[in-house]
Formats: C-alpha cells, structure tokens, sequence
C-alpha cells in the first residue's frame, strides 16, 4: 500500500512518500528508500476514485474476514447472501476475493457458469434475481487449474471486481476474502477507502489455533480502520446424529470465542454448531436454511443473520 | 552478490537430508497439525527434525510445539532455531518467534513476505537435520512460488498434501497438485485429513465432512494415497496442555514427543510416516537409478566415440 503517511523509522525531515517532493527534498539524500519514493507514481490512484463513483449504488458494504483457513467464511457470506435474499426487495451481491482458492460458485452452485460482457461492464452471475456473484472462479478455462499470481496480479483482479462489474443497486455487498492479513486484505480496504466499508464480520472457530490467528485480524482491522460488526463462532460444538451427545472437536481450552470478544472489546453475535448437513449444503451448492429450516444449526444462522439485520436497519 | 548469497544459503541448507513441504490449497484443513505430528513421529523414531513455518500472517507452529513464548537467538552462524526438547532432536522456526506481542498483525505485502522467506532459507542454521518439514500457508501465491524458486538448487524430496474429505476442499485442493505440476514439484501423496468422528458417547462414526473424497482424487490425478487421519479432539487437547505446562515447568517441554506417542493418533500416524519414508526412498532410488543410466549412456557414447577414433 502507498502509505501516505511517514514510516517510524524515517529520516528526522522525511516529507512522506506520497508528497511532491518525495525521494527530491534535501532530506532524502541518503536514504535508502529515495528511488522507490522518486519513481512511484504520486498523489492518490485515480481509480480510487471511479470505485467511488462505481459503488455509488450500493449502500452497505460489509466483509466477511478471518485469520484463519477452513473456519467457514465462504459458508457464512453463502447462507447470509441465501437469508437476505429470501427478501425480494433487497438486492444483494457477492464478490469473492480469494483469488488462489474460490469457494464461493460451488457452494452457492454456480460451478461452470462464465462471466457475460456488456457495454456496462462484466455482469456477475445470478443466482436469482436478487442475488449477484462475482469470483475468479467463473474465469478459469478449466475449475482445476491454479492461479499461480503474485500480489500485484491479485491486486489487479480484486480492482476490476470494484471498477468493472456492472453491480447495479444494491442494497448489500458481501465480500468474502482469503485467511490472512496480506495483499488482498490491504488492497481492499484501499480500494474501499473512499466509498467507505460498514464493517467486518470476523469468523473464528473455538480452539485457541484459530483464536490467536483471528485476534491478528482484528488487530489488522483496528490498523486499517474498518469497524468490526461482530464475531461469529463457527464450529462450536458437535450433536452426534445416533445418541445425541455433545461433544466440543474443536476444544475452547482459552475460554473460546465469547471469552475472546470481551477481551478484545467487540460484539459476540453468536455461536453456530457443527452439523454435517452444512459441509454436504455447501457440496451440493444449496442453501443449508432452506433445506433443513429446522435443524438447531439453522435457528442459529438465522438468530447472526438477523442481529447483523438489525444492526443496519438501526442505522438506516 | 547473487553467488555470495547462494553460497551461504547452500552452506546452511547442506546439512540437510530430506526436505519435504506440506501443502494445500484449502485453509483450516490441518497442515500445521499434519506437519506437527510427522516432525513428533520423525523425532521419536530418533531423527533430528526440523520445522519451517512460512505462515507468515498465521503462524501456528509455535502454538503447537508449547514454545508461544520463546525467542529467536542470535549466533555468529546465523538465527539459532528454537528447540523443543533438552535433546535437541526437534527445533523450528516461526515469524511468531519475531513479533514482539503474539496478537500482533503482519500486515505485508508479497515482497516483504518474500524476503523474510529467504531469510529463513539464507540465516537460519540448521546444523545436521535428517529431515526439514516446512509449513505453508494456503493458496498458490507468494509464499509457495517463492519457497519453491528459492529451493531449487537444493532438490527438495516432494510435497504432501493435505486435504480434508469434502468437495469445497477438494477443489482448492486439485489446485495445488496442478500448482505442484506446474512448477514441478515432485508429489509424495495426499493425506485426507478429519475424515470421520467417532462419538465419545456411543463409539458411532460419523463423516462430519464426508468421506473417501481425498483417495478418489488421488487415483484421478495418479498421485500416492498416503493414508487418513480421523477427527481426534485429544490431539487439541494434547497440543494445549503442554502449553499450560509449560509455564509452570521447562522440563515437561520433553514430554511432548513421549505424550504424543500415548495417545491414539499416533498409531494412525506412524504408518502415514512409514509410509512417506518409504515413498521418498522410492522417489531417491528412482533419481539415482535415472542418474546412473544417464552417467551409462555417456559412458556408452564416449566408447563408440572412442570406437571410432581408433577406426
């Protein structure tokens, strides 16, 4: 990221790297950064922005985030595009930033659909009428093949998501991104900077592996400055379908998520169980609320979704 | 500057026998704790072990050794690995050993995520290692194009790779392998991962994340089934405690690799070592072999060379 401001370790008359006069003012002479600050473009990227203008139509912007792998991010902004869909009134679009590991068409059962190019711009793919998506993985010639990109390329990529697609009205828009705290994080919240982000979801899963992966997310998110709307625990417990027993898999032997949200001073939205029925959902790309709306699973998912509801219908 | 830098990356990686890489296209499906208990099973089998984690905005080695706390010293050689146990059969390293608060981010960039990588493969000093485990993070990005350019001189043994049984996972995971293809990384096998609970309470299993989704794939891509691993909360709880333990006493530091090979999944998983053992040997024993018929057929050449001449 172009950092506007000074780096700590800069020299004592430092002008800043996104000034006119960086890597040129006296103070310059001698350091070590005074190429890469004379030859970078300067002043704010123009295409800030067009995303601007672009994003003009969408009124709330929210990211589903996490440090850590396979806790169910694509899972959680899947049911929550599904549940707020169910509304017809509400437009809603999906943008999938994982750009090396796309999960979001199959679980939403998009596998093998193509991007459509109009005058417009790209237009994502449909899942009903009210339910736009838009991920790398709709561009692969072959679902198999890797993306072996760098940062700048994914960086590229997860622009023309912002700046290309014809993402018409929308009422909310999704964006489910990869574990980590890395080029596609900081790229968005760049991206995002002037149209402005209305929070993060942060998903996390019990056990204290995951736990401290998750509190260097939040710690990114309070660096970058985007507001956390809330944690969710996923995972958090299994009922055998034979004997009905609990059991924890993933153990919380640090107090587990809600303990978490105390200390770390955000809202615990609630917890979510294990249930087979989700991961076989997510394989079959349907909707896990519409095909077991009785399962304890479901009332959960539904209680986080209509928090997060609510918390926007508050605000408007 | 570029042979200089080669010369000292070769001088510490020299001592090395056998670097393997654990892989996967998919998060959260279970590399670090794969890469944990092949290096526990490789050390009680009485090997020097090492582990690299290049997770770098996700570490989770250091958590699962019980070493959260420790620091990385300096020598004149170079950064001195962690050591697990007062044998030092075990060691590693992890940026989480660099950051100053353990809930610190590492907000970086491609580039810096690379340099720190070589860094580890350049400064580090290893020593004697019968085998160096290196952790990555998920995807095909940065980090793994990178270990794999930076290790090209040295022929690592292969990859495994880790997937857990569901089509969600798979998918991610068919990436990898083409990743692997691609930059031709040799494969030693798949490992399926969490595949199937067995209830506490009424010993019935069930297939959390299905099952058989990680054989099949591997039949389709021809590349080795090493084996499963079921869903063991004990590990967890194994991996945790020693944590705790550790506060209170050094010594027990130790006990990991002796706890370890209590409990169940340490059965399960000394076959999966053999089995990746024999699978490098096999893939050494074909390199060699190949060599040997390349060094045959130049010496064929050079007497129907040398035939010639004398005609």
């Amino acid at each position: 990221m172009p950092t506007t401001e000074k780096p700590e370790n800069a020299p004592e008359h430092c002008p800043g790297p996104s000034t006119e006069q960086a890597g040129k003012a006296s103070a310059c002479e001698g350091c070590p950064n005074k190429n890469i600050c004379a030859t970078t473009p300067k002043g704010p990227d123009p295409d800030l922005q067009i995303i601007k203008e672009k994003l003009s139509s969408v009124k709330h912007k929210i990211l589903i985030l996490s440090g850590k792998g396979g806790v169910g991010k694509s899972t959680f902004t899947a049911q929550l595009g599904f549940a707020f869909s169910s509304d017809e009134n509400i437009q809603i679009g999906v943008v999938d930033i994982d750009v090396c590991g796309p999960s979001i068409p199959k679980i939403m059962g998009l596998e093998g659909e193509q991007i459509h190019q109009s005058l417009s711009g790209w237009s994502p793919v449909y899942v009903q009428d009210n339910l736009g998506v838009m991920s790398i993985g709709f561009m692969l010639p072959n679902p198999d093949d890797a993306v072996i990109w760098r940062g700048p390329k994914k960086n590229g990529i997860i622009k023309q998501f912002l700046k290309d697609v014809d993402w018409g009205e929308l009422d909310f828009m999704l964006i489910d991104t990869p574990p980590g705290t890395s080029d596609e994080h900081l790229s968005i919240a760049q991206f995002l900077k002037e149209s402005g982000i209305d929070g993060a979801i942060v998903i996390t899963t019990p056990q204290e592996i995951s736990l401290q992966d998750v509190r260097k997310e939040i710690d990114f998110c309070k660096k970058v400055k985007i507001p956390i709307l809330g944690v969710v625990e996923n995972m958090s417990g299994f009922v055998c379908p034979n004997c009905k027993g609990e059991s924890k898999i993933f153990a919380p032997t640090t107090g587990g998520t809600k303990k978490m949200a105390e200390d770390m001073k955000i809202k615990y939205l609630g917890s979510i169980p294990l249930d087979p029925r989700i991961g076989k959902s997510c394989d079959m790309g349907i909707s896990f609320l519409d095909e077991y709306p009785d399962s304890p699973a479901c009332k959960a998912y539904l209680n986080i979704i209509e928090e997060i509801k609510q918390h926007f219908t508050k605000k408007n | 500057m570029t042979e200089t830098e080669t010369e000292t990356k070769s001088t510490h990686l020299t001592g090395i026998k056998h670097i393997i890489l654990v892989l996967s296209g998919k998060g959260g499906v279970g590399k670090s704790s794969i890469t944990t208990q092949l290096a526990l099973c490789l050390a009680q089998k009485g090997h020097k072990v090492g582990i690299l984690d290049i997770d770098l905005t996700g570490p989770s080695i250091p958590r699962m050794l019980g070493l959260d706390d420790q620091q990385v010293h300096q020598a004149s050689s170079g950064w001195v690995p962690v050591y697990s146990d007062e044998n030092q059969k075990l060691c590693c390293m992890s940026i989480g050993f660099l950051l100053q608060n353990k809930d610190d981010s590492v907000v970086w960039r491609g580039p810096k995520k690379n340099a720190m990588i070589k860094q580890f493969l350049n400064d580090v000093c290893w020593g004697n290692l019968d085998y160096l485990i290196i952790d990555t993070p998920p995807g095909t990005s940065d980090e793994h194009i990178s270990i794999v350019e930076y290790l090209k001189d040295v022929n690592p043994d292969g990859a495994v790779i880790v997937t857990t049984p569901q089509a969600v996972s798979l998918s991610d995971v068919r990436k990898e392998l083409n990743f692997c293809k691609k930059v031709k990384l040799p494969i030693l096998g798949v490992i399926e991962n969490m595949s199937g609970f067995i209830c506490p309470h009424c010993e019935e299993c069930t297939n959390i994340f299905s099952a058989g989704g990680g054989e099949a794939m591997a039949t389709e891509f021809g590349v080795e089934f090493i084996g499963r691993v079921p869903i063991d909360p004990s590990l967890t709880i194994i991996l945790e405690k020693q944590g705790d333990e550790n506060i209170s006493s050094s010594s027990s530091e130790n006990n990991l690799i002796k706890k370890y090979s209590e409990s169940n999944l340490f059965k399960v998983f000394t076959k999966i070592t053999d089995k990746i053992i024999e699978l490098n040997q096999q893939k050494i024993n074909q390199q060699e072999i190949s060599q040997r018929e390349i060094i045959q057929q130049e010496i064929n050449q050079r007497e129907i060379i040398q035939q010639e001449i004398n005609q």
